[in-house]
């Protein structure tokens, strides 16, 4: 790569949610200098639109809402010297370490000696007849409008998807002022926590299993929607459809992971459908195939904030380590550390299929 | 979903206190019956009347030495304890709800009492509103409800 201003900086990190912020404030403690790129006008990736308290333990940080969490997090990368460049999107990472970036008025190149990506997910979209009309939106755009813009983007509001993002962005949207008449789940069973489902639940949405959206409805924007039974081999059982007037729809049928930037830097892939599809396969340090790049959070598989701030910890302290900023003897306490409270937070139903698949992309990163 | 036989699994749960706690007095009652790698409510507690352990999906065991002192209605993330009261007075009990709503109710309101499907069960009235700045936003609202109805009311709303 030619041209542009160079910038250089010991470890650069792409993407300033709960992993990136994490990793970099572990590498910063250990006297990595570090910069942190994010295309957004504040850090915090999703963590400041959550508003709900995090499960977990005490060492997770349980109990504590989502966007405290980020606070803590923006002071320790304060107090840590961590530089965040904001407004900075990241177009091209290289097998070379080197980084395209772009502000408004320029392009400029990043030279690191370790990089984490940490870019996250974006949510799947779900299509039917008339799904373009506005006010049918991702559950995480009405969430993003009702908790950091302080938009109520629509009064009744009908769900589809209820994993806990859907459960949850219905109960913020209820804490919002808006009716949530129902939440439409394509399977015969709660896909999110059942305390979850239970909070909407008992505030007088329905939760309507085997159910799915046939069609929306409207002139300008949503103004109805139809929504139909379905038999076990998924198709819509004729004459079950009913219509609701609603003026939001929120479409929370899951989340795939941002990877453009791992395909670029030619990264290997492993397909997980249970982890959101394509995932870049790692080690257990979170280092990709590609020497010197980490990775960590939800590009590496669809799972939780508290995970991600994890394995954002696993990949700081291990760059750290190789960087030789600490030594290996104290690199592996603190490592085997994270790693045990990222094995905590993988149990139980709702984490062993995710265990198991951390440990089928370990594997398949040792295959290559 | 969250039916009678649901309530009955709740019953039957390691969470739900002994019929002769409840008759005591004010006492958690934790509805969570799912396997999830989440403990705030054993950490909370100051007399250890909930046991998470290790590992720490296992399903909290309540042990009936509670106090009725309400920090694990506060500190749950699922909003999943509640505190009854059976001996509120002869005919009624005390619910207290964890609850994220505004405008909050007013004391000596009278509100509609739903169950756990939001359906109507019974007028309640609003007893104490404990919105304690260390709760951090999640107030305790109790209310009193007929005391037949303390294991169906779970929610409220306010009267239009």
């Amino acid at each position: 790569m030619e041209g542009g201003v160079k910038l250089k900086t010991e470890l650069a990190v792409i993407g300033a949610g709960p992993a990136g912020l994490c990793a970099a404030i572990e590498a910063a403690k250990n006297g990595v200098d570090v910069t942190v790129f994010d295309e957004n006008k504040k850090p915090g990736g999703q963590l400041f639109k959550q508003i709900h308290r995090f499960f977990g333990s005490e060492e997770h940080l349980a109990g504590t809402r989502g966007f405290e969490i980020g606070n803590m997090l923006l002071d320790d990368a304060k107090k840590y010297g961590v530089k965040v460049m904001l407004d900075n999107v990241v177009w091209g990472l290289f097998p070379d370490l080197k980084i395209g970036i772009s502000d408004e008025e320029k392009v400029s190149i990043v030279e690191a000696q370790k990089v984490v990506v940490a870019t996250g997910a974006i949510e799947n979209s779900l299509s039917f007849p008339g799904w373009t009309l506005p006010n049918i939106m991702g559950a995480g755009a009405a969430q993003t409008m009702i908790n950091v813009n302080m938009v109520l983007p629509g009064k009744r509001v009908i769900t589809v998807g209820s994993g806990n993002v859907g459960l949850i962005v219905s109960y913020q949207l209820m804490q919002a002022g808006a009716e949530v008449v129902a939440i439409v789940e394509a399977l015969d069973h709660v896909g999110g926590y059942m305390v979850h489902a239970a909070k909407v639940a008992r505030m007088g949405t329905k939760i309507l299993l085997n159910h799915t959206i046939t069609k929306a409805l409207g002139d300008k924007f949503v103004e109805k929607v139809e929504v139909g039974k379905i038999d076990k081999d998924f198709n819509v059982v004729k004459g079950s459809e009913q219509l609701y007037d609603v003026d939001l729809v929120c479409i929370a049928v899951g989340l795939r992971p941002l990877s453009e930037l791992c395909w670029m830097s030619g990264m290997k892939f492993d397909y997980l459908p249970e982890m959101g599809g394509f995932i870049p396969v790692h080690d257990n340090n979170m280092k990709s195939n590609v020497p010197g790049i980490y990775i960590a959070g939800d590009v590496t598989g669809i799972e939780e904030a508290s995970t991600a701030m994890e394995e954002g910890k696993v990949a700081g302290i291990a760059i750290s380590q190789a960087l030789g900023k600490i030594d290996n003897k104290k690199g592996l306490i603190l490592l085997n550390e994270a790693r045990e409270r990222l094995g905590t937070l993988r149990l139980g139903p709702f984490g062993d299929f995710r265990h198991a698949a951390k440990e089928k992309i370990i594997r398949k990163y040792y295959s290559y | 979903m969250f039916d009678k036989k649901y309530i009955d699994k709740l019953r039957k749960s390691s969470g739900w206190p002994s019929d002769e706690r409840l008759n005591q007095g004010p006492v958690a009652v934790i509805e969570c019956i799912e396997e999830i790698p989440c403990n705030p409510c054993e950490t909370v507690c100051p007399k250890n009347s909930i046991t998470v352990g290790n590992p720490i999906t296992n399903l909290p065991k309540f042990h009936d030495i509670c106090t009725g002192c309400g920090k694990c209605l506060v500190v749950c993330p699922g909003l999943a304890v509640f505190m009854i009261d059976r001996t509120y007075s002869e005919t009624e009990a005390s619910i207290t709800i964890p609850y994220e709503l505004i405008p909050l109710p007013n004391k000596g309101d009278i509100v509609i009492a739903l169950n756990r499907m939001g359906e109507t069960v019974c007028k309640g009235k609003v007893l104490k509103i404990n919105s304690n700045k260390n709760y951090n936003k999640t107030n305790l609202v109790t209310i009193s409800i007929p005391k037949k109805y303390s294991d169906e009311v779970r929610f409220f709303k306010l009267e239009k």
